[in-house]
């Protein structure tokens, strides 16, 4: 029988979706247990959050002042202890997990499944390789743990039906002490998240500058939807980094991406082809973007952001 | 600072778009243009830059790939690098068994330094910088989008999924490579007669005693799904009806 160790993402007071994403993979395992592992200064809020994610049984919490802010190098060596009596151990597949679960799989002295996307079996996943112009299935040896990151865009995140045990685990590992936090800027949150945003509007190297990128967050404030970059567009300083959308920035799967001045590289594309509805908005007929939007408009987008704004003023979009 | 290592993986260039087999047996390789991979040329620019604010520091560059491979060491050679070793092998390589490797490499070098890409554009795995980091027993600083030395340690700024996160670690460590740790130099045509002569070392990757098997099987290579053709919309109001029928405003 598959045992799954989720390892579970939070800012230290909320769990984050990137978890309901990685759980609703598991439970694709046929006949899969799924724990939940919560790492935090004070584990309660999480574990209790964890603990209704349908499909888990099982909530571990650590606890101690050195898990306020999780790193891969610091806390790799507690999963590892962990882990022995499972079969797969999970991360999203977030900077957060993308930092931790290989260090964990080259402790393990495993392979890693790195942005599973579907589960074909209990050791059979699909991942994309190449930005998503290519689809491989791989399948890990069944006589060791797998350990694998899961690209949240593929799974809708588990619904919250359930009831699992919250049980303290004893891990004693001896600290790292090699790898010091020393602080975070995090975004404003006073809008909705990328990574989890029903609604996406993102602005490209066309917007010119810092000041004309708000006309995307007007857009976005309108539909109450989050603010999405190009890289093209974070490079110039236009958005912050942690708004670029794409291979190597956050792959997203909104119902409504909206790609305003965006040409559509590769690069862009395989952050967005799960998205359900696709716009574009572009002054050349022969942009890429194009070819993967479900509605397309050509034209300069400084005279139509203005006509959108109004008309979603008008119906009052929210 | 004495040493600094450098991956450099040669892969498919990043305008290339990649086709798939029709059998299914992997994507076409033959005859299309291989490059640097293009987070290895900024983990190598950073090298580089340590080095020019007066580190007097040996950068040495490797790589683990086929023969062909010395092309992209020749290219890491003109922009800068001291010295190339290249893995030599025809096998498809895992990041675990690259990160075996490399710490190989790295017993014998002893650099204070390891610095790679975040991920190749190939793989996507995002996998070999934590890796040699564990299998070494030192830090990691993933994602790195600014850098800065001070003694035995180094301050490093990580673009994560919140935003920009700074931590210390002490040196040695392994560094990875983010986009906007630094815009890589061009190589000019001097330099790449200057880097025929530079050593370049080729090992036999057997006489490195590693078992690279690969762990994981791949059953099948297939192109992804292709999106349902959509429409061109005349103006704003012909895109909000659009929306609206989805559902997607009220
Ligand atoms: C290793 C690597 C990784 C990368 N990762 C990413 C990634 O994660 N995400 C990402 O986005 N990119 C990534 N890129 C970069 C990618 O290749 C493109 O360079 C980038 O996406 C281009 O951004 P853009 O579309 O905003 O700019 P451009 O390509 O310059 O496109 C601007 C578009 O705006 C249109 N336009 C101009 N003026 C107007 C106007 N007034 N009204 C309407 N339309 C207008 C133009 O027709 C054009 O199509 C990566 C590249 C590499 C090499
Ligand atoms: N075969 C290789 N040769 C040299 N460096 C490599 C190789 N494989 C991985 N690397 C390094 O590890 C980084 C991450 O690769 P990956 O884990 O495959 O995404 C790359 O950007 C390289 O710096």
């Amino acid at each position: 029988m598959s045992k799954v160790l989720v390892i579970g993402e939070h800012d230290g007071h909320k769990l984050s979706q990137a978890t309901a994403r990685c759980v609703s993979c598991a439970t694709q395992i046929p006949g899969a247990e799924i724990t939940v592992a919560v790492f935090a200064a004070d584990p309660t809020a999480v574990a209790a959050q964890a603990a209704t994610l349908t499909g888990v049984t099982h909530v571990l919490t650590i606890s101690g002042a050195h898990h306020a802010h999780p790193m891969g190098a610091v806390l790799a060596p507690h999963v590892v202890s962990l882990a022995k009596g499972y079969t797969h151990v999970f991360g999203a597949s977030t900077t957060f997990g993308k930092d931790l679960m290989p260090r964990v799989a080259a402790l393990l002295n495993v392979p890693q499944i790195s942005d599973a996307m579907s589960v074909e079996g209990a050791y059979t996943f699909k991942r994309p390789i190449y930005a998503g112009n290519a689809i491989v299935t791989l399948e890990a040896p069944a006589d060791k743990i797998l350990v694998a990151t899961v690209r949240t865009a593929s799974f809708e995140p588990a619904a919250s039906t359930g009831s699992a045990t919250i049980t303290a685990a004893a891990v004693s590992v001896e600290m790292p002490t090699h790898t010091r936090f020393v602080s975070v800027q995090a975004a404003s949150s006073d809008r909705p998240d990328l990574a989890s945003a029903a609604k996406v509007v993102s602005g490209g190297r066309a917007l010119g500058s810092k000041e004309n990128f708000e006309l995307i967050f007007k857009i976005a404030e309108k539909l109450g939807g989050a603010v999405g970059a190009s890289r093209a567009a974070v490079d110039a300083g236009y958005a912050p980094n942690e708004l670029q959308v794409g291979q190597t920035g956050k792959i997203i799967a909104p119902q409504l991406y909206m790609a305003v001045g965006i040409s559509g590289a590769i690069q862009h594309l395989t952050g967005i082809k799960d998205a359900k509805t696709i716009v574009a908005i572009n002054k050349d007929g022969e942009a890429p973007i194009f070819e993967v939007a479900d509605f397309g408009l050509v034209g300069d987008l400084f005279e139509i952001l203005p006509q959108l704004e109004a008309a979603l003023s008008q119906s009052g979009a929210k | 600072m004495q040493k600094i290592l450098v991956g450099i993986k040669r892969v498919v260039d990043y305008n290339v778009r990649v086709r798939v087999k029709p059998d299914g047996s992997g994507v076409v390789t033959d005859g299309v243009k291989m490059s640097v991979n293009p987070f290895d040329e900024i983990a190598l620019e950073e090298a580089l830059r340590i080095r020019e604010r007066g580190e007097p520091v040996e950068i040495v560059a490797v790589s683990i790939g086929p023969d062909d491979a010395q092309q992209q060491l020749r290219t890491a050679l003109a922009m800068g690098a001291d010295r190339a070793i290249l893995i030599k092998t025809d096998q498809m390589i895992e990041p675990l068994a690259a990160a075996k490797l490399m710490l190989e490499i790295i017993k014998k070098e002893n650099p204070e330094l390891v610095i790679v890409g975040k991920q190749a554009i190939d793989d996507d795995s995002a996998q070999t910088g934590p890796m040699i980091a564990a299998l070494w027993g030192r830090p990691q600083a993933t994602f790195c989008s600014k850098l800065d030395l001070k003694g035995n340690t180094a301050v490093i700024l990580r673009e994560v999924d919140a935003g920009l996160e700074t931590i210390e670690i002490d040196l040695p460590a392994v560094i990875s490579a983010d986009l906007r740790l630094n815009e890589p130099r061009y190589v000019k045509l001097p330099d790449i007669m200057k880097a025929k002569k530079k050593p370049l070392d080729v090992i036999e990757i057997a006489s490195l005693g590693i078992d690279t098997t690969p762990g994981l099987k791949t059953l099948l290579t297939e192109p992804p799904k292709p999106r349902a053709k959509g429409v061109m919309v005349k103006d704003v109001a012909e895109l909000v009806d659009a929306l609206k029928k989805r559902g997607l405003v009220s």
